[in-house]
């Protein structure tokens, strides 16, 4: 048995301990928003928050994880930057299927908190983990400059 | 389109009361009206006027006042889930943020207008369902407008509708208090169906319905069902395409925590177990001999050079016009070049995965799919059921780019088989590695051509030959979309290309080559290659000729309105013809595929040899532009899978094996390299066409005449890689 912090809540759970964040949420926790598109840190579909650091869940082991607080996508809307952001995204109606957006909502919140006003390049270095095979660049790229707007 | 529409005629259709209360709208298309394919057995076919069950609605109007579509097509991206809403909310008078949307099960009603079995594909779904849709929404409020006036004893012409409402004078009734009367009147034989002067939802950006859902991380999608009892399967497949298991040693496997069984399958050895990670390692301590088969040496250099020698015989006639060889004398100069394009995997962002439960009479799959009636025969034929005791249900597709449509059914029946072995419920996923080497890829292509110019610069003459594998060999395609031995789609784009028309002697051949690759549909087909061949050929003309190749392309289009419509708005937009920033040149292509026409005009710079591509114009015309932001986003979309296919992608042979793996070797796009996107649309009303492919084939051919213009060097292979360093 593992303690983690998952969205504010302590949960116990039977995970071995080399078992990825991504699979702890999605497999034992049955948390579905976090997803998986690579398994090798390779496409930000799987991102989460560890103590509000952006991280690829799908490498990172449960272990590395006690704790600390992990927050997902499930967490948003009760996150500051977080609601903004999502506000943002409707706003500009960026998502296709949509697989990939919770990695690139949760990777632009982690960009957001840190950094209230990311320029381009800015937005380049930190989203380009994460990719969108539907290209929903542009729109995720006005999303963010809306939600730094309206976080000013 | 706008006179009534004599419903009888047309469709098979029935309003039914829900034994609950309420109504439900069916529909169906005779035989008669399809083209069927052969090879669907009857049960797919739907039967004319009778057996509709009830749950195979189009529209269904509760009594609470919920409106629920269904949509005969799978979300993939694409934004059907709103706009096949739009279609009936606008005809129906509702409140479209009110409907709720749901896919439909595999049932003969939801069978494509077109194309004769249930499918998502070919940028067909929102011309193709045009009139059900808005049939369902007007025929549904005439029944509703006739219960009213039913009720309050006036005629139906003095009520209207509004926002789920018939209102007559002051008098206000609720669909859904009118639901379970008008379920019990006689069906009209005749519908009006508004004009286009009257649509309020038709021909207005509006804002998808399914966006909550994806943006708080609720939407399901196949990958993400979970019920009690639901194992995960990984399975091990042999490393060369057509080999299969030798024998294998599950012990190390089976010491894995969580690991539960391990069985073999027709496709390999399945490794079940109580979650993906347990699954994952099961399979990688699970051994197993493979006999390789006789593809252990496929090589794709290899595979290119012996295309090359099949270029260089006479193929299969695909189109042909006048006489080259007489006609050779008027020809002052010559254009001679081989194109190269490489195999390419789809990679949705939601690897492949389907759950399968099975019980003594009956299947249960959840999956997505582009082709739920394929599966679903796929699925009886294994398990010894007939279709109708095989339920599909279809998630939120994270992507499909044609891999989710395959006449093979292959992931459905593996999944099937999977579960069939082990006698629980599972669910089989694909690894990212799995789905780079699983097969099914845009085929290689190579295109050899000769064209002569006459005097006036010209072409006069313009020999084609195109090598590659058929798509729709041993498909039930084929019946029809292969004819005296030619695949449409291998040929589609030069066959058909409007520059031929104006090309006095031509010829277009094709080689249909045969591997052990398994190749399929990867959006835009055949446009996917033809198109970069054909927009670089023209560019070379336009080149040899002295002329610009905005110009040349005028000339050549001069009676192809619709291609120039779409060629003059995208050049106007993006300022053709004036200066740029210093170091940065354009490129331009149009194509018509799926039935629209498109532009892109490309704006790069290439620095040290590297490729910079800074902004992308694009105009296209679809004719009447049902959700004009949705088609923006499919344009916008299309540019960066289209862009970061030509810049980056390709699927190679060594020993048999696939080389690349997960994104690191099978690049995709990315945000820093997506560039500035404009898209306009032509003002038409012209016959609609497609919208989720047509935006991809100008794509590379932008970008690499843009590369010509700034570097004089022609690229005739992709992907552009590192070519110019
Ligand atoms: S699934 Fe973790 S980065 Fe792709
Ligand atoms: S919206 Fe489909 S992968 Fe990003």
């Amino acid at each position: 048995m593992i303690t983690l912090n998952i969205n504010g809540k302590d949960v116990q759970l039977d995970a071995p301990e080399d078992m990825p964040i991504l699979w702890a949420l999605r497999d034992v926790v049955h948390l579905t928003g976090t997803k998986f598109g690579c398994g090798m840190a390779q496409c930000g579909a799987c991102t989460v928050h560890l103590d509000g650091q952006a991280i690829r869940s799908c490498v990172t082991p449960v272990t590395a994880a006690v704790g600390k607080k992990i927050t997902t996508i499930e967490h948003m809307q009760n996150d500051k930057v977080g609601q903004v952001v999502q506000a943002a995204w409707s706003a500009v109606d960026v998502v296709q299927c949509g697989y990939c957006q919770s990695g690139q909502i949760m990777a632009a919140t982690a960009l957001l908190t840190s950094n209230k006003k990311p320029t381009d390049d800015d937005i380049d270095a930190a989203m380009s983990g994460n990719i969108c095979r539907c290209g929903t660049y542009p729109r995720i790229r006005a999303a963010i400059h809306e939600a730094a707007n309206k976080l000013a | 389109m706008n006179s009534p529409l004599n419903i009888s005629r047309r469709t098979f259709i029935k309003a039914t009361a829900l034994a609950v209360g309420g109504l439900v709208i069916a529909f169906s298309i005779p035989n008669a009206k399809r083209f069927l394919l052969p090879g669907i057995p009857e049960a797919n076919a739907a039967e004319e006027g009778n057996k509709l069950p009830t749950p195979n609605a189009f529209l269904r109007i509760d009594t609470d006042n919920t409106i629920t579509v269904m949509l005969a097509h799978s979300e993939m991206g694409q934004s059907i889930w709103t706009t096949l809403p739009m279609l009936i909310a606008e005809e129906l008078d509702v409140d479209l943020s009110k409907v709720k949307v749901m896919h439909a099960p595999a049932a003969p009603e939801y069978i494509h207008t077109a194309y004769g079995i249930q499918i998502t594909g070919g940028s067909s779904t929102t011309w193709s369902e045009f009139d059900r849709y808005r049939q369902a929404g007007a025929l549904t409020r005439a029944l509703l407008v006739n219960a009213a006036a039913k009720k309050l004893g006036v005629t139906a012409e003095s009520i209207k509708t509004e926002n789920g409402f018939a209102i007559s004078g002051d008098k206000k009734i609720s669909y859904g208090d009118l639901a379970e009367a008008a379920a019990k009147l006689e069906t009209p034989k005749a519908v009006t169906l508004k004009q286009p002067k009257d649509w309020k939802i038709i021909g207005k950006a509006t804002k998808r319905l399914d966006g909550p859902e994806k943006i708080n991380g609720t939407a399901i999608f196949g990958q993400d069902i979970h019920f009690e009892g639901l194992m995960t399967a990984m399975v091990a497949r042999s490393p060369v395409f057509g080999g299969s298991v030798k024998s294998f040693d599950a012990s190390a496997a089976k010491k894995i925590k969580g690991v539960q069984q391990v069985v073999q399958v027709p496709s390999g050895v399945a490794v079940i177990a109580d979650n993906y990670w347990a699954a994952k390692q099961g399979r990688e301590a699970l051994k197993v001999e493979w006999n390789l088969g006789p593809n252990a040496g496929l090589d794709s250099k290899a595979l290119v050079s012996e295309y090359r020698k099949m270029a260089a015989t006479q193929g299969l006639t695909a189109a042909k016009a006048g006489d080259i060889k007489t006609a050779s004398a008027k020809v002052t100069k010559t254009v001679e070049a081989e194109y190269v394009l490489p195999y390419l995997a789809h990679s949705p962002m939601e690897p492949l995965n389907c759950s399968v439960k099975i019980s003594k009479d009956a299947c249960e799959i959840w999956t997505g799919t582009q082709m739920q009636g394929t599966d679903q025969q796929a699925a009886a034929k294994i398990l010894g059921l007939k279709p109708e005791q095989v339920t599909i249900h279809t998630l939120f597709l994270g992507g499909g780019f044609g891999r989710r449509a395959n006449p093979a059914a292959d992931f459905v029946s593996e999944a099937v088989q999977v579960a069939k072995a082990a006698g629980v419920p599972v669910k089989t996923v694909w690894s990212r590695e799995d789905d780079v080497k699983g097969g099914y890829y845009r085929p290689m292509y190579l295109h050899k051509a000769k064209i002569g110019l006459d005097a006036n610069g010209m072409p006069a003459t313009w020999e084609h030959t195109i090598v590659g594998q058929s798509i729709l060999l041993g498909t039930p395609f084929e019946a029809f979309m292969i004819k005296e031995g030619v695949d449409a789609t291998s040929v589609e784009g030069v066959a058909d290309s409007p520059y031929l028309k104006s090309v006095p002697n031509y010829q277009v051949s094709l080689h249909t080559a045969k591997t052990a690759i398994p190749v399929l549909w990867w959006r835009s087909v055949g446009h996917s290659h033809s198109a970069l061949v054909m927009e670089s050929l023209i560019d070379e003309l336009a080149h040899t000729a002295k002329k610009d190749p905005l110009e040349y392309r005028r000339a050549l289009l001069k009676d192809h309105p619709r291609h120039l419509a779409a060629l003059n708005l995208a050049a106007e937009k993006a300022g053709w013809g004036k200066p740029l920033p210093k170091d940065v040149f354009r490129g331009i292509a149009v194509h018509e595929s799926f039935g629209s026409f498109v532009t892109q005009v490309a704006e790069v710079s290439v620095d040290k040899g590297v490729v910079k591509v800074h902004r992308m114009v694009c105009a296209i015309d679809c004719g009447l532009s049902v959700n004009p932001d949705s088609l923006k986003a499919q344009m916008e979309s299309s540019i960066s899978f289209g862009l970061g296919a030509a810049m980056q992608s390709e699927i190679t042979f060594k020993d048999g094996m696939v080389e690349q793996s997960n994104f690191h070797d099978y690049k995709v796009m990315r945000m820093a390299d997506m560039p500035k996107v404009e898209v306009y649309i032509v003002q038409s009303t012209e016959k609609m066409g497609g919208a989720g492919e047509p935006g991809l084939p100008p794509v590379a051919p932008a970008v690499t005449n843009a590369i010509f213009a700034a570097t004089g060097k022609r690229i005739r292979s992709l992907p552009i890689g590192n070519q110019l360093a």
